[in-house]
């Protein structure tokens, strides 16, 4: 089992992005879950949502606590202390983000950090920061964990071909600034 | 066999409860339960569902309208949370004790003060003895197939008490998983519609007093049928359990579930969604070589205390973990109700309460482990422990 813990804002789309990651799995015959956890539910609020990964039945309900991979799709959420906390040694980072790994300051345990300017793509093909989407994209393309296409499928169905588009674009762009 | 699809679990509830085809639902929001009704409301308007949908303004108009509804024959749904139950509950408890059978989602969310909207289920709690049917689930699954059993159980004969089909806030109704959704002709096989003289039926033609004043000694005639259907209730679950499990291929054991039990020397005794972490406990401290098992309380009332003593018998040492309090007695309410079905074992346990996950806290599966570890430690210790807070520091 992979637990993957997301961190977002408020209207971001963290739960949405993350329940097309379970749909996703879930058509290629694994098991997948997500639990969001809100503060209270307003715009810009920091949001958390735990998404668990697996080839077999997930039965634990709770957070995660020790994730295998972090995904923020707000880098300004890297000065809370709970967005890097309790990173499994050796794990993940995909951040949406045009800063510099200096600048990330990511804990001593990382493995790797993919970074892509999903808000930026989000602007330019929307006109507004809705970066879910895109950061599914460098998610499908970094974490090997969900089929790309089966992911992509179920971004088209629920948002349409524009946001493919998004996610497509992320794919390529996303770049690994530590391995 | 049904359809794969991935749902919350209050989309789960309400796809559930449309399969069952109810002649009416009305409801008022209320955070967690929302999106069930939201959801039910969007399959009205979309024509995927043939029920009338009143858009009321309370909870105790919610009730109050299905009630007329029950009343005059109609299968009907509902769901709230924590606040809107208490609202509710004037006409909660005559719903039972009219003994009229419906089906009522609670996800369950802690009781204020201090102000909260998060989990807990100190709300259905609360109300336990106001004379429905109460069930909890572990997963999506579950719910939708409780739905399901729901009306089979509140309609027969031998029980005709509403049911509550709860789960956690949040940990449950906003948990996205893949579940299997029945047919539509798979459920129509399995649950028929209700028959028409399945209770007295209020008709304008045939004008009759419901519900008029009752002196007390035949008032509490009907309290004792009222009671004895409960307890004939426990072997209508199981039967409609065997039955399900024939039509659908999933069995939950009952009223209750064992897991691992079998030659188990403690016991885990959990409720709701944390049963699913604390199976994943149990599974680990075995790796351990520590003969532990968990029990899942489903069915609180009916209580099943037969079957509980029965798991428990032989066992050393057990914890009872609630996502709610029993004020007045520093412990929790699912601890109290499990200690008095052992009241006439004479089995000597070491055993405690823990109480944790209240207002959206989360149980961890640390603090399960934790806990197995303290079981284990003081196994040949018979007598009650110290209350177990899962507090974080």
């Amino acid at each position: 089992m992979k637990e993957i813990r997301l961190h977002g804002r408020g209207g971001q789309g963290v739960v949405k992005a993350s329940q097309l990651v379970v749909k996703a799995v879930v058509a290629g015959n694994y098991y997948g879950q997500f639990i969001p956890f809100f503060g209270v539910e307003r715009k810009g609020s920091p949001v958390f949502g735990y998404l668990r990964i697996s080839g077999h039945e997930i039965r634990r309900k709770m957070q995660v606590y020790d994730p295998d991979i972090l995904v923020i799709m707000d880098d300004s959420l890297i000065t809370m202390p709970e967005t890097y906390d309790g990173l499994k040694q050796g794990g993940s980072i995909i951040i949406n983000t045009t800063k510099s790994l200096e600048e990330l300051n990511v804990p001593e345990q990382t493995g790797s950090v993919a970074a892509v300017d999903a808000t930026g793509i989000s602007e330019k093909l929307f006109g507004k920061n809705i970066p879910n989407t895109a950061v599914l994209g460098a998610f499908a393309k970094v974490s090997g964990l969900v089929d790309k296409d089966l992911l992509f499928d179920e971004i088209e169905k629920t948002f349409g071909a524009k946001n493919r588009e998004a996610a497509n674009i992320a794919y390529d762009q996303v770049k690994l600034i530590k391995e | 066999m049904g359809t794969k699809k991935v749902l919350t679990g209050n989309y789960a509830a309400a796809e559930a409860a449309a399969l069952c085809r109810p002649d009416l639902v009305a409801a008022y929001p209320i955070t967690p339960q929302s999106s069930v009704v939201e959801h039910i409301a969007e399959m009205v308007n979309n024509g995927d569902l043939d029920a009338a949908m009143v858009q009321v303004e309370s909870e105790h108009s919610a009730m109050s309208v299905v009630q007329g509804a029950a009343a005059g024959g109609g299968r009907v749904f509902t769901a709230t949370s924590a606040q809107g139950l208490a609202l509710m509950f004037e006409p909660y408890f005559r719903m039972s004790t009219l003994r009229l059978p419906m089906v009522m989602a609670i996800a369950t969310r802690e009781m204020t003060s201090p102000e909260t909207v998060w989990s807990g289920q100190q709300d259905a709690i609360s109300v336990r003895d106001a004379g429905w049917i109460q069930v909890f689930c572990e997963s999506n699954q579950e719910i939708i197939d409780m739905v399901i059993q729901g009306y089979m159980i509140a309609e027969d004969q031998r029980v005709m008490i509403p049911v509550n089909v709860c789960y956690d806030g949040f940990y449950s109704s906003h948990l996205t998983e893949g579940i299997d959704l029945p047919t539509q002709e798979e459920v129509d096989q399995f649950l028929p519609p209700m028959a028409p003289d399945n209770h007295p039926v209020l008709d304008p033609n045939n004008p009759f007093a419901l519900d008029p004043m009752t002196a007390g000694p035949l008032l509490m005639k009907y309290r004792k049928n009222h009671l004895e259907a409960m307890h004939r209730a426990l072997d209508v679950i199981d039967e409609v359990d065997a039955k399900f499990a024939k039509a659908f291929g999933r069995s939950y054991g009952g009223a209750i579930e064992e897991y691992r039990c079998d030659d188990a020397d403690i016991v885990l005794v959990t409720i709701g969604g944390m049963s699913g972490t604390g199976k994943d406990a149990v599974d680990i401290a075995r790796e351990k070589g520590i003969k532990v098992g968990l029990i899942k309380l489903r069915f609180i009332r009916p209580f099943p205390a037969e079957r509980i003593a029965k798991a428990l018998s032989g066992k050393k040492a057990f914890c009872v973990i609630d996502r709610s309090v029993c004020f007045g007695w520093s412990q929790g309410p699912m601890y109290m109700e499990t200690k008095a079905a052992l009241a006439d074992t004479d089995s000597k346990f070491c055993h405690f309460s823990a109480i944790g996950g209240l207002g959206g806290a989360d149980i961890s599966l640390q603090e399960m482990l934790d806990t197995i570890d303290y079981l284990e430690a003081n196994k040949n210790e018979p007598g009650e422990k110290e209350t177990r807070w899962f507090l974080k520091d």
